[in-house]
C-alpha cells in the first residue's frame, strides 16, 4: 500500500505533493493497474490532513486518466506512467551538452540552477497554474 | 462528505458577561458554517473563541442575538454535539474504564465503545488508571476517547491540541481527521496557532475583538488575496481592498483583494494562510471577509 509523506514547509500544495508522489509510484511501477489507492480515511489517519484534500488529489488523478473511484470499492489505478527518460535518451544527451556548454561560457553551479529553473518555470509552472485554476472551477460547481 | 446543511448558524450573536456596563466578550458574530467542514476557529487569546463555543455548545446563554445548531436550539441540539472545553473536565476519582463506562451510560444508543476505547489504548493507558493520576496530555486523550465515543454530528473542541506533545498531537488529529473522512463529522477546532491547523482545516472563522474578521472556506480566502510589492512611487491601490500597506524605501508592499487586475510589472505572491490571518489581525480596521450572506433563515433567540 502507498504510503504518502506530506512536507509541510515545501510550499508544494499539499493535494499536489499527493498526485505527484501517485505518479512517481506509477513510473516506479510500485503501483500497477489495478490497485487500489489508499482510501482518504486511511490516507488522513496516517498524515493528519484533511480529508478534501486527499479527494481534491484523487479527483485530479481521475481527471488526467490514471485511476478511477469504483463506488463502494475504492479508488484504482487504470494506467501505468511511462518511466524518465534514462541515461541513454536523447533529451538527457541534449542536456548534457548544454550543461557542458554553460559551464564553458563561465556560469556557476547557482547561475546554471537559477537559469534552468528559470525556463523551467517558463515552460511547467503555467500549466499547474493552469490545472489549479480548473480544479478550484470544478469544487465550486 | 455532505456539503448541504448548516453545521452552525449565528445572527448578530453578542456575550457579555455580568453587567451590562461589562465589555463584550463577543459582539454583532453572523456566522455560518457548512456541515461537513472542518474548521479553524481562530483568534489572538481574549478573541471570544471559548464564548462562541461553550454557546454553541448549549452551556452558555447569548445576551443578544441566536444562534442554531444542526438546525436546532443549541440545548435541544446537545445530544448529537461532542463539546470539550478548555479544561478538558473529567471526574477525577473516576478510573478510565468507568469514565467510558459514563459516556456510554449518558448516551444510550448512540455510544461506540470500540472507537473510545481504541483511542485510550492507543495512548498506552491503563483502563484502571484513576484521571487524577493522569498527565494533561493523557487527560486530553480520555476526553477527545470519551468525545468521539459519543459519535456525535459536530464536534467542537477548544485548544485540544494544547497539552499534546507532538507525536500525541499527529496521531489524535489523524484519529479526528478518520472521523470527518468517515462519518462526515463538521469539526470546530479553536486555537491561536494557526499552523498546527492549517493541513487539517479546510474552513477558518478569524475572530478578533470579539467580531468576525475573516470566514470561509481557506482555498476560497487564500484565492481572494495577493500579496504584491510595487515601486511605491507609481503605485495606485484604488479599486483593491487593501488589508495592510507598507512602504520600505521605494518599494511598497501590500495585502491586497484584488478588485481587477493588477499592473504587469508588479510582482504578485500567493500568501499563505499564516500571512493572512496575522495580516488581518495587526489590521484591526481592514474590511472583514466572509461569504456573501446566506438566504435569510430563522434562527432561535
Amino acid at each position: 500500500m502507498l504510503e504518502y509523506r506530506i512536507d509541510r514547509h515545501s510550499g508544494v500544495a499539499t493535494y499536489v505533493q499527493i498526485v505527484q508522489q501517485t505518479k512517481q509510484a506509477l513510473r516506479l511501477k510500485l503501483l500497477e493497474p489495478g490497485d487500489r489507492l489508499p482510501t482518504a480515511r486511511e490516507v488522513v489517519e496516517a498524515t493528519a490532513i484533511n480529508p478534501n484534500t486527499v479527494l481534491k488529489a484523487y479527483r485530479e488523478l481521475e481527471r488526467e486518466g490514471l485511476v478511477e473511484a469504483r463506488r463502494g470499492l475504492g479508488t484504482f489505478v487504470r494506467r501505468s506512467l511511462g518511466t524518465a527518460p534514462t541515461d541513454d535518451s536523447p533529451l538527457r544527451a541534449e542536456l548534457d551538452g548544454w550543461a557542458a556548454r554553460a559551464r564553458e561560457a563561465g556560469l556557476d553551479r547557482d547561475d546554471v540552477a537559477a537559469l534552468f529553473t528559470a525556463v523551467l518555470d517558463r515552460h511547467f509552472a503555467v500549466r499547474e497554474e493552469h490545472l489549479r485554476e480548473e480544479h478550484l472551477q470544478g469544487d465550486a460547481s | 462528505m455532505t456539503d448541504t446543511g448548516t453545521a452552525l448558524r449565528a445572527a448578530g450573536l453578542g456575550k457579555r458577561f455580568g453587567r451590562s456596563t461589562a465589555p463584550w466578550a463577543l459582539r454583532d458574530c453572523t456566522l455560518r458554517l457548512p456541515a461537513g467542514r472542518v474548521c479553524a476557529l481562530v483568534g489572538p487569546n481574549g478573541a471570544g473563541k471559548s464564548t462562541l463555543l461553550a454557546m454553541a455548545a448549549g452551556l452558555l446563554a447569548p445576551t443578544e442575538g441566536g444562534l442554531t445548531v444542526l438546525g436546532e436550539h443549541p440545548a435541544d441540539a446537545r445530544p448529537r454535539v461532542g463539546y470539550v472545553a478548555q479544561g478538558k473536565p473529567l471526574y477525577p476519582q473516576l478510573t478510565i474504564a468507568d469514565t467510558l463506562r459514563v459516556g456510554a451510560d449518558l448516551n444510550p444508543g448512540r455510544w461506540d465503545a470500540a472507537t473510545a476505547g481504541r483511542i485510550v489504548a492507543a495512548g498506552d493507558l491503563d483502563p484502571r488508571a484513576r484521571v487524577r493520576t493522569l498527565s494533561g496530555g493523557q487527560r486530553t486523550r480520555v476526553a477527545l476517547a470519551l468525545v468521539l465515543g459519543k459519535r456525535p454530528e459536530l464536534l467542537l473542541l477548544d485548544e485540544p491540541m494544547a497539552d499534546l506533545d507532538p507525536l500525541a498531537r499527529h496521531e489524535l488529529m489523524g484519529t479526528l481527521m478518520a472521523e470527518a473522512a468517515q462519518h462526515g463529522t463538521t469539526i470546530v477546532l479553536s486555537s491561536h496557532v494557526v499552523a498546527e491547523l492549517e493541513e487539517s482545516c479546510d474552513h477558518l472563522l478569524l475572530i478578533g475583538g470579539g467580531q468576525v474578521r475573516m470566514a470561509g472556506d481557506i482555498d476560497d480566502l487564500l484565492a481572494a488575496h495577493t500579496r504584491v510589492t510595487a515601486p511605491a512611487a507609481d503605485a495606485d491601490l484604488t479599486g483593491h481592498t487593501v488589508v495592510e500597506s507598507r512602504t520600505t524605501g521605494r518599494q511598497l508592499t501590500a495585502l491586497l483583494r484584488p478588485g481587477g487586475p493588477l499592473p504587469e510589472d508588479w510582482r504578485t505572491f500567493a500568501p499563505s494562510l499564516e500571512e493572512l490571518v496575522l495580516a488581518h489581525l495587526r489590521n484591526p480596521q481592514a474590511p472583514a471577509l466572509t461569504p456573501a450572506p446566506a438566504q435569510p433563515q430563522e434562527t432561535h433567540a
